[in-house]
Protein backbone atom coordinates (compact mmCIF):
# COMPACT_ATOMS: atom_id res chain seq x y z
CA UNK A 1 0.00 0.00 0.00
CA UNK A 2 1.16 3.51 -0.59
CA UNK A 3 1.44 6.62 1.49
CA UNK A 4 -0.98 9.47 0.94
CA UNK A 5 -0.42 13.23 1.16
CA UNK A 6 -2.21 15.28 3.77
CA UNK A 7 -1.99 19.02 4.30
CA UNK A 8 -2.22 20.04 7.94
CA UNK A 9 -2.42 23.64 9.13
CA UNK A 10 -1.03 23.82 12.65
CA UNK A 11 -2.33 26.03 15.50
CA UNK A 12 0.05 28.82 14.44
CA UNK A 13 -1.44 28.82 10.93
CA UNK A 14 1.57 27.14 9.26
CA UNK A 15 0.78 24.61 6.53
CA UNK A 16 2.59 21.28 6.43
CA UNK A 17 2.28 18.68 3.69
CA UNK A 18 3.01 15.27 5.17
CA UNK A 19 3.06 11.64 4.06
CA UNK A 20 0.80 9.27 5.95
CA UNK A 21 0.92 5.47 5.66
CA UNK A 22 -2.31 3.67 4.80
CA UNK A 23 -1.14 0.30 6.10
CA UNK A 24 -0.37 1.05 9.76
CA UNK A 25 -3.89 1.43 11.14
CA UNK A 26 -3.06 5.07 11.93
CA UNK A 27 -5.55 7.81 12.52
CA UNK A 28 -5.10 11.45 11.64
CA UNK A 29 -4.38 12.47 15.26
CA UNK A 30 -1.49 10.01 15.33
CA UNK A 31 -0.15 11.35 12.02
CA UNK A 32 -0.20 14.87 13.47
CA UNK A 33 1.65 13.65 16.57
CA UNK A 34 4.17 11.67 14.54
CA UNK A 35 5.18 14.88 12.76
CA UNK A 36 5.07 16.82 16.06
CA UNK A 37 2.71 19.42 14.60
CA UNK A 38 1.20 20.11 18.04
CA UNK A 39 3.05 19.93 21.38
CA UNK A 40 2.76 16.64 23.25
CA UNK A 41 0.21 16.91 26.01
CA UNK A 42 -2.00 19.23 23.95
CA UNK A 43 -3.30 16.66 21.46
CA UNK A 44 -4.56 13.11 21.80
CA UNK A 45 -4.81 13.40 25.59
CA UNK A 46 -7.24 10.49 25.90
CA UNK A 47 -5.13 8.45 23.51
CA UNK A 48 -7.68 8.41 20.70
CA UNK A 49 -10.91 7.25 22.35
CA UNK A 50 -13.00 10.27 21.31
CA UNK A 51 -13.14 11.21 24.98
CA UNK A 52 -11.36 14.55 25.18
CA UNK A 53 -11.64 16.60 21.94
CA UNK A 54 -8.02 17.75 22.17
CA UNK A 55 -7.48 16.55 18.58
CA UNK A 56 -10.36 18.52 17.09
CA UNK A 57 -9.68 19.69 13.52
CA UNK A 58 -11.54 21.51 10.78
CA UNK A 59 -11.78 19.58 7.52
CA UNK A 60 -11.20 21.98 4.65
CA UNK A 61 -11.25 19.69 1.63
CA UNK A 62 -14.17 17.83 0.16
CA UNK A 63 -13.15 14.24 0.89
CA UNK A 64 -15.58 11.44 1.78
CA UNK A 65 -14.88 10.95 5.48
CA UNK A 66 -15.91 8.05 7.70
CA UNK A 67 -19.30 8.74 9.20
CA UNK A 68 -19.26 10.31 12.61
CA UNK A 69 -19.86 7.84 15.42
CA UNK A 70 -22.03 8.67 18.41
CA UNK A 71 -19.03 9.01 20.74
CA UNK A 72 -17.42 11.57 18.47
CA UNK A 73 -20.67 13.44 17.86
CA UNK A 74 -21.45 13.80 21.56
CA UNK A 75 -17.86 14.72 22.46
CA UNK A 76 -17.99 17.48 19.87
CA UNK A 77 -21.25 18.68 21.41
CA UNK A 78 -19.23 19.58 24.51
CA UNK A 79 -16.06 20.78 22.79
CA UNK A 80 -15.16 24.43 22.32
CA UNK A 81 -14.51 26.33 19.05
CA UNK A 82 -16.69 23.85 17.16
CA UNK A 83 -17.57 24.62 13.54
CA UNK A 84 -19.71 22.79 10.97
CA UNK A 85 -16.61 21.07 9.56
CA UNK A 86 -15.24 20.00 12.98
CA UNK A 87 -14.10 16.40 13.41
CA UNK A 88 -12.02 14.58 15.99
CA UNK A 89 -8.90 13.62 14.07
CA UNK A 90 -8.50 10.44 16.15
CA UNK A 91 -11.64 9.11 14.50
CA UNK A 92 -10.38 9.62 10.93
CA UNK A 93 -8.36 6.58 9.86
CA UNK A 94 -5.86 6.96 7.05
CA UNK A 95 -7.07 5.32 3.85
CA UNK A 96 -6.20 5.87 0.19
CA UNK A 97 -9.43 7.75 -0.42
CA UNK A 98 -8.14 10.52 1.86
CA UNK A 99 -5.20 11.36 -0.44
CA UNK A 100 -4.97 15.17 -0.65
CA UNK A 101 -7.00 15.74 2.55
CA UNK A 102 -6.64 19.24 4.01
CA UNK A 103 -7.30 19.96 7.67
CA UNK A 104 -6.62 22.70 10.20
CA UNK A 105 -6.08 22.05 13.91
CA UNK A 106 -8.63 23.67 16.21
CA UNK A 107 -7.23 25.92 18.98
CA UNK A 108 -6.07 24.26 22.19
CA UNK A 109 -8.88 24.21 24.72
CA UNK B 1 2.87 17.33 58.70
CA UNK B 2 2.58 13.99 56.92
CA UNK B 3 5.87 12.04 56.96
CA UNK B 4 6.75 9.19 54.65
CA UNK B 5 9.68 7.58 52.83
CA UNK B 6 8.56 8.11 49.25
CA UNK B 7 6.08 10.84 48.48
CA UNK B 8 4.36 9.96 45.23
CA UNK B 9 2.62 12.70 43.29
CA UNK B 10 -0.12 11.16 41.21
CA UNK B 11 -2.20 8.11 42.15
CA UNK B 12 -2.53 6.60 38.67
CA UNK B 13 -1.40 3.05 37.86
CA UNK B 14 2.31 3.93 37.89
CA UNK B 15 2.13 5.73 41.25
CA UNK B 16 0.09 2.91 42.76
CA UNK B 17 2.49 0.21 41.58
CA UNK B 18 5.42 2.18 43.01
CA UNK B 19 3.83 1.61 46.45
CA UNK B 20 4.15 -2.14 45.93
CA UNK B 21 7.78 -2.04 44.81
CA UNK B 22 8.66 0.34 47.65
CA UNK B 23 6.85 -1.93 50.10
CA UNK B 24 9.04 -4.87 49.15
CA UNK B 25 11.96 -2.68 50.24
CA UNK B 26 10.17 -1.77 53.51
CA UNK B 27 9.71 1.80 52.35
CA UNK B 28 6.43 3.55 53.15
CA UNK B 29 4.61 5.67 50.58
CA UNK B 30 2.10 8.47 50.60
CA UNK B 31 0.27 9.61 47.47
CA UNK B 32 -1.11 13.03 46.55
CA UNK B 33 -3.66 13.38 43.75
CA UNK B 34 -5.74 16.31 42.53
CA UNK B 35 -8.65 13.98 41.79
CA UNK B 36 -10.91 12.83 44.63
CA UNK B 37 -10.20 9.15 43.87
CA UNK B 38 -7.16 7.02 43.05
CA UNK B 39 -6.61 5.65 39.55
CA UNK B 40 -5.68 8.72 37.51
CA UNK B 41 -6.83 8.71 33.88
CA UNK B 42 -7.87 5.05 34.18
CA UNK B 43 -10.48 6.01 36.76
CA UNK B 44 -11.35 9.51 35.56
CA UNK B 45 -11.43 9.21 31.77
CA UNK B 46 -11.87 5.60 30.73
CA UNK B 47 -12.73 3.21 33.61
CA UNK B 48 -14.97 1.10 31.34
CA UNK B 49 -12.49 0.81 28.47
CA UNK B 50 -10.53 -2.41 28.00
CA UNK B 51 -6.71 -2.44 28.00
CA UNK B 52 -5.03 -5.23 26.05
CA UNK B 53 -1.33 -4.72 26.70
CA UNK B 54 -0.93 -5.34 30.41
CA UNK B 55 1.37 -8.36 30.59
CA UNK B 56 -0.52 -11.40 31.81
CA UNK B 57 -3.94 -9.84 31.25
CA UNK B 58 -5.31 -10.59 27.75
CA UNK B 59 -7.95 -7.98 28.51
CA UNK B 60 -8.71 -5.87 31.57
CA UNK B 61 -10.94 -2.85 32.12
CA UNK B 62 -9.02 0.25 33.21
CA UNK B 63 -11.20 0.51 36.33
CA UNK B 64 -10.52 -3.14 37.18
CA UNK B 65 -6.78 -2.62 36.79
CA UNK B 66 -6.97 0.20 39.33
CA UNK B 67 -8.99 -1.97 41.72
CA UNK B 68 -6.44 -4.77 41.39
CA UNK B 69 -3.54 -2.39 42.03
CA UNK B 70 -5.29 -1.02 45.12
CA UNK B 71 -5.69 -4.58 46.37
CA UNK B 72 -2.07 -5.42 45.56
CA UNK B 73 -0.72 -2.45 47.56
CA UNK B 74 -3.14 -2.76 50.48
CA UNK B 75 -0.61 -4.67 52.70
CA UNK B 76 1.74 -1.69 52.40
CA UNK B 77 -0.81 0.73 53.88
CA UNK B 78 -0.16 3.75 51.67
CA UNK B 79 -1.45 7.14 52.79
CA UNK B 80 -3.50 9.30 50.45
CA UNK B 81 -4.03 13.04 50.15
CA UNK B 82 -6.81 13.12 47.54
CA UNK B 83 -8.58 16.07 45.96
CA UNK B 84 -5.53 18.27 46.55
CA UNK B 85 -2.97 19.40 44.02
CA UNK B 86 0.75 19.38 44.86
CA UNK B 87 1.65 23.03 44.48
CA UNK B 88 5.06 23.82 45.93
CA UNK B 89 8.22 21.97 46.85
CA UNK B 90 10.95 23.04 49.23
CA UNK B 91 14.30 21.29 49.61
CA UNK B 92 15.56 21.37 53.20
CA UNK B 93 19.22 21.55 54.20
CA UNK B 94 19.34 17.82 54.92
CA UNK B 95 18.27 17.09 51.33
CA UNK B 96 14.69 16.09 52.22
CA UNK B 97 11.62 17.74 50.73
CA UNK B 98 8.44 19.42 51.89
CA UNK B 99 5.61 19.37 49.38
CA UNK B 100 2.58 21.56 50.08
CA UNK B 101 -0.79 21.18 48.36
CA UNK B 102 -3.19 23.89 47.19
CA UNK B 103 -5.13 23.30 50.44
CA UNK B 104 -2.04 23.76 52.57
CA UNK B 105 -1.42 20.10 53.52
CA UNK B 106 2.30 19.59 54.11
CA UNK B 107 4.20 16.37 53.36
CA UNK B 108 7.78 15.60 54.35
CA UNK B 109 9.87 12.91 52.63
CA UNK B 110 13.44 12.17 51.61
CA UNK B 111 12.27 11.05 48.15
CA UNK B 112 9.69 12.58 45.84
CA UNK B 113 8.44 10.51 42.90
CA UNK B 114 6.37 12.43 40.39
CA UNK B 115 3.95 10.04 38.70
CA UNK B 116 1.68 12.79 37.50
CA UNK B 117 0.70 11.46 34.07
CA UNK B 118 -0.26 14.33 31.81
CA UNK B 119 -0.65 16.58 34.83
CA UNK B 120 -3.35 17.39 37.33
CA UNK B 121 -6.89 17.48 36.05
CA UNK B 122 -8.20 21.02 35.75
CA UNK B 123 -11.70 22.08 34.68
CA UNK B 124 -12.10 22.87 30.98
CA UNK B 125 -13.24 26.47 30.65
CA UNK B 126 -15.55 27.56 27.84
CA UNK B 127 -14.21 30.36 25.61
CA UNK B 128 -16.34 33.23 26.98
CA UNK B 129 -14.30 36.42 26.86
CA UNK B 130 -15.06 37.83 30.32
CA UNK B 131 -15.37 34.46 32.08
CA UNK B 132 -12.36 34.99 34.35
CA UNK B 133 -13.77 38.34 35.57
CA UNK B 134 -16.55 36.44 37.33
CA UNK B 135 -14.58 33.52 38.77
CA UNK B 136 -15.68 33.17 42.42
CA UNK B 137 -18.12 36.02 41.77
CA UNK B 138 -20.81 33.75 40.46
CA UNK B 139 -18.81 31.47 38.18
CA UNK B 140 -17.60 28.15 39.59
CA UNK B 141 -16.18 25.18 37.71
CA UNK B 142 -16.31 22.72 40.58
CA UNK B 143 -19.10 22.41 43.12
CA UNK B 144 -17.42 22.26 46.50
CA UNK B 145 -20.20 23.36 48.78
CA UNK B 146 -23.74 22.82 47.43
CA UNK B 147 -25.15 24.91 50.29
CA UNK B 148 -23.88 28.10 48.66
CA UNK B 149 -26.51 27.56 45.95
CA UNK B 150 -29.43 27.44 48.38
CA UNK B 151 -32.33 29.55 47.11
CA UNK B 152 -30.23 30.87 44.23
CA UNK B 153 -30.86 30.88 40.50
CA UNK B 154 -28.40 28.55 38.84
CA UNK B 155 -27.43 28.08 35.20
CA UNK B 156 -25.41 24.96 34.37
CA UNK B 157 -23.94 24.19 30.97
CA UNK B 158 -22.54 20.94 29.60
CA UNK B 159 -23.85 17.61 28.38
CA UNK B 160 -21.96 14.97 30.36
CA UNK B 161 -22.54 13.22 33.64
CA UNK B 162 -21.44 16.03 35.92
CA UNK B 163 -23.74 18.57 34.24
CA UNK B 164 -26.68 16.18 34.51
CA UNK B 165 -25.93 14.93 38.02
CA UNK B 166 -25.44 18.39 39.50
CA UNK B 167 -28.56 19.72 37.75
CA UNK B 168 -30.52 16.90 39.37
CA UNK B 169 -28.93 17.42 42.79
CA UNK B 170 -29.36 21.18 42.84
CA UNK B 171 -33.10 21.06 42.13
CA UNK B 172 -33.52 20.25 45.83
CA UNK B 173 -31.34 23.15 46.92
CA UNK B 174 -31.56 26.00 44.45
CA UNK B 175 -34.44 28.35 43.71
CA UNK B 176 -34.18 27.50 40.02
CA UNK B 177 -31.97 25.29 37.85
CA UNK B 178 -31.49 25.92 34.15
CA UNK B 179 -29.45 23.48 32.06
CA UNK B 180 -28.05 24.76 28.78
CA UNK B 181 -26.55 22.36 26.24
CA UNK B 182 -25.64 22.64 22.61
CA UNK B 183 -27.57 19.52 21.66
CA UNK B 184 -30.82 17.86 22.54
CA UNK B 185 -28.83 14.67 23.19
CA UNK B 186 -26.72 14.20 26.32
CA UNK B 187 -23.56 12.15 26.73
CA UNK B 188 -24.22 11.21 30.34
CA UNK B 189 -25.55 7.96 31.78
CA UNK B 190 -29.00 6.97 30.54
CA UNK B 191 -30.68 7.01 33.96
CA UNK B 192 -29.38 10.55 34.60
CA UNK B 193 -30.79 11.68 31.26
CA UNK B 194 -34.13 10.11 32.14
CA UNK B 195 -34.13 11.77 35.56
CA UNK B 196 -33.50 15.18 34.00
CA UNK B 197 -36.35 14.52 31.56
CA UNK B 198 -38.62 13.71 34.52
CA UNK B 199 -37.56 16.85 36.42
CA UNK B 200 -38.09 18.90 33.29
CA UNK B 201 -41.62 17.51 32.94
CA UNK B 202 -42.26 18.44 36.59
CA UNK B 203 -41.02 21.96 35.88
CA UNK B 204 -38.09 21.63 38.29
CA UNK B 205 -35.37 21.98 35.66
CA UNK B 206 -35.55 24.33 32.75
CA UNK B 207 -33.80 22.81 29.77
CA UNK B 208 -32.55 25.16 27.07
CA UNK B 209 -31.33 23.17 24.06
CA UNK B 210 -29.76 23.36 21.56
CA UNK B 211 -28.21 26.48 22.99
CA UNK B 212 -25.01 27.92 24.33
CA UNK B 213 -24.02 30.44 26.99
CA UNK B 214 -22.03 33.02 25.03
CA UNK B 215 -21.66 35.92 27.46
CA UNK B 216 -21.80 37.04 31.08
CA UNK B 217 -23.20 40.28 32.46
CA UNK B 218 -22.79 41.86 35.87
CA UNK B 219 -21.27 44.74 37.82
CA UNK B 220 -19.64 43.43 41.00
CA UNK B 221 -20.95 39.91 40.61
CA UNK B 222 -22.58 37.81 37.92
CA UNK B 223 -26.14 38.97 37.29
CA UNK B 224 -27.11 37.49 33.92
CA UNK B 225 -25.90 35.03 31.33
CA UNK B 226 -26.34 35.62 27.61
CA UNK B 227 -27.77 32.56 25.86
CA UNK B 228 -27.77 31.92 22.14
CA UNK B 229 -30.42 29.51 20.92
CA UNK B 230 -30.48 29.22 17.14
CA UNK B 231 -30.66 32.76 15.77
CA UNK B 232 -32.13 34.08 19.01
CA UNK B 233 -29.97 35.71 21.69
CA UNK B 234 -31.43 36.48 25.12
CA UNK B 235 -30.36 37.22 28.67
CA UNK B 236 -31.26 35.15 31.69
CA UNK B 237 -30.96 36.40 35.27
CA UNK B 238 -28.89 34.15 37.49
CA UNK B 239 -26.75 34.16 40.63
CA UNK B 240 -24.39 31.39 39.56
CA UNK B 241 -23.14 30.01 36.26
CA UNK B 242 -21.52 26.58 36.51
CA UNK B 243 -19.86 25.39 33.28
CA UNK B 244 -19.25 21.63 33.59
CA UNK B 245 -17.28 20.54 30.54
CA UNK B 246 -15.10 17.89 32.12
CA UNK B 247 -11.49 17.97 33.14
CA UNK B 248 -8.30 18.28 31.17
CA UNK B 249 -4.82 17.49 32.47
CA UNK B 250 -2.30 20.31 32.82
CA UNK B 251 1.27 19.97 34.05
CA UNK B 252 0.48 22.92 36.31
CA UNK B 253 2.66 24.08 39.21
CA UNK B 254 5.14 21.17 38.80
CA UNK B 255 6.41 23.03 35.73
CA UNK B 256 7.80 25.67 38.13
CA UNK B 257 9.74 23.31 40.41
CA UNK B 258 13.04 23.87 38.65
CA UNK B 259 12.84 20.57 36.80
CA UNK B 260 14.07 20.25 33.23
CA UNK B 261 10.96 20.17 31.05
CA UNK B 262 10.80 19.02 27.45
CA UNK B 263 7.64 18.48 25.38
CA UNK B 264 5.41 19.09 28.41
CA UNK B 265 7.20 16.29 30.28
CA UNK B 266 10.00 16.01 32.85
CA UNK B 267 13.41 14.95 31.58
CA UNK B 268 14.91 12.02 33.47
CA UNK B 269 17.99 9.85 33.47
CA UNK B 270 16.60 6.73 31.84
CA UNK B 271 19.97 4.99 31.70
CA UNK B 272 19.96 4.76 35.49
CA UNK B 273 16.97 5.36 37.70
CA UNK B 274 14.52 7.93 36.27
CA UNK B 275 15.86 10.67 38.51
CA UNK B 276 15.33 14.28 37.40
CA UNK B 277 17.91 17.06 37.37
CA UNK B 278 17.14 17.58 41.09
CA UNK B 279 18.67 14.72 43.13
CA UNK B 280 15.99 12.98 45.18
CA UNK B 281 13.18 13.88 42.79
CA UNK B 282 12.22 11.14 40.34
CA UNK B 283 9.66 11.20 37.53
CA UNK B 284 7.99 7.97 36.39
CA UNK B 285 5.23 7.04 33.96
CA UNK B 286 3.64 9.34 31.38
CA UNK B 287 4.98 12.47 33.08
CA UNK B 288 8.60 11.81 32.13
CA UNK B 289 10.50 11.92 28.88
CA UNK B 290 13.74 10.43 27.58
CA UNK B 291 14.94 9.21 24.19
CA UNK B 292 12.60 6.47 23.03
CA UNK B 293 9.98 7.13 25.73
CA UNK B 294 6.68 5.31 25.31
CA UNK B 295 3.66 6.39 27.34
CA UNK B 296 2.48 2.93 28.29
CA UNK B 297 1.28 1.66 31.67
CA UNK B 298 3.66 -1.28 31.42
CA UNK B 299 6.61 1.10 30.92
CA UNK B 300 5.47 3.07 33.97
CA UNK B 301 5.55 -0.12 36.05
CA UNK B 302 9.14 -0.79 34.99
CA UNK B 303 10.17 2.78 35.74
CA UNK B 304 8.52 2.63 39.17
CA UNK B 305 10.47 -0.53 40.00
CA UNK B 306 13.86 0.93 39.10
CA UNK B 307 13.03 4.19 40.86
CA UNK B 308 12.32 2.36 44.14
CA UNK B 309 15.67 0.54 44.08
CA UNK B 310 17.46 3.84 43.56
CA UNK B 311 15.38 5.52 46.27
CA UNK B 312 16.38 2.79 48.73
CA UNK B 313 20.08 3.37 48.00
CA UNK B 314 19.56 7.09 48.42
CA UNK B 315 17.84 6.70 51.79
CA UNK B 316 20.31 4.03 53.01
CA UNK B 317 23.60 4.79 51.23
CA UNK B 318 25.57 2.43 53.51
CA UNK B 319 23.29 -0.59 53.26
CA UNK B 320 23.89 -3.41 50.80
CA UNK B 321 20.84 -4.94 49.18
CA UNK B 322 20.00 -7.22 46.28
CA UNK B 323 16.60 -7.44 44.70
CA UNK B 324 14.55 -10.40 45.89
CA UNK B 325 11.94 -12.28 43.86
CA UNK B 326 8.48 -12.26 45.47
CA UNK B 327 8.26 -15.98 44.69
CA UNK B 328 11.25 -16.45 46.98
CA UNK B 329 10.76 -13.79 49.62
CA UNK B 330 6.96 -13.53 49.59
CA UNK B 331 5.22 -10.29 50.46
CA UNK B 332 5.34 -9.06 54.04
CA UNK B 333 2.81 -6.32 54.60
CA UNK B 334 3.18 -3.46 57.06
CA UNK B 335 -0.15 -4.63 58.42
CA UNK B 336 1.43 -7.88 59.67
CA UNK B 337 0.13 -9.92 56.74
CA UNK B 338 2.42 -12.34 54.98
CA UNK B 339 2.00 -13.99 51.61
CA UNK B 340 4.48 -16.62 50.48
CA UNK B 341 4.82 -19.62 48.27
CA UNK B 342 3.70 -22.82 50.01
CA UNK B 343 6.57 -24.97 51.22
CA UNK B 344 7.20 -28.18 49.35
CA UNK B 345 5.98 -31.31 51.09
CA UNK B 346 8.77 -33.82 51.34
CA UNK B 347 7.93 -37.46 51.66
CA UNK B 348 10.42 -40.28 51.63
CA UNK B 349 9.88 -43.52 49.77
CA UNK B 350 10.43 -46.58 51.92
Amino acid sequence: MKDIKITITDRQGVKHQVDAPTDMNMNLMEVIRSYELAPEGTIGICGGMAMCASCQCYVQSDHPLPEMGQDEDLMLSEAFHVQDNSRLSCQIFITETLNGLEVELAPEA
Amino acid sequence: MIKTDILIIGAGPTGLFAVFEAGLLKLKCHLIDALPQAGGQCAEIYPKKPIYDIPGFPEILAGELVNNLMKQIEPFQPGFTLGERADTIEKLEDGTFIVTTDKGTKHHAPIVAIAGGLGSFEPRKPPITNLSDFEDKGVEYIIRNPEMYRDKNIVISGGGDSALDWSIFLTDVAKSVTLVHRRNEFRGALDSVEKVQELKNLGKIELITPAEVIGLVGKERLEEVVIKQGAEVFNRECDHFIPLFGLSPKLGPIADWGLEIEKNAIKVNNALDYQTNIPGIYAIGDVNTYPGKLKLILCGFHEATLMCQSAYQRIFPDKRYVMKYTTVGGVEGFDGSKKEAPKAVVKSID
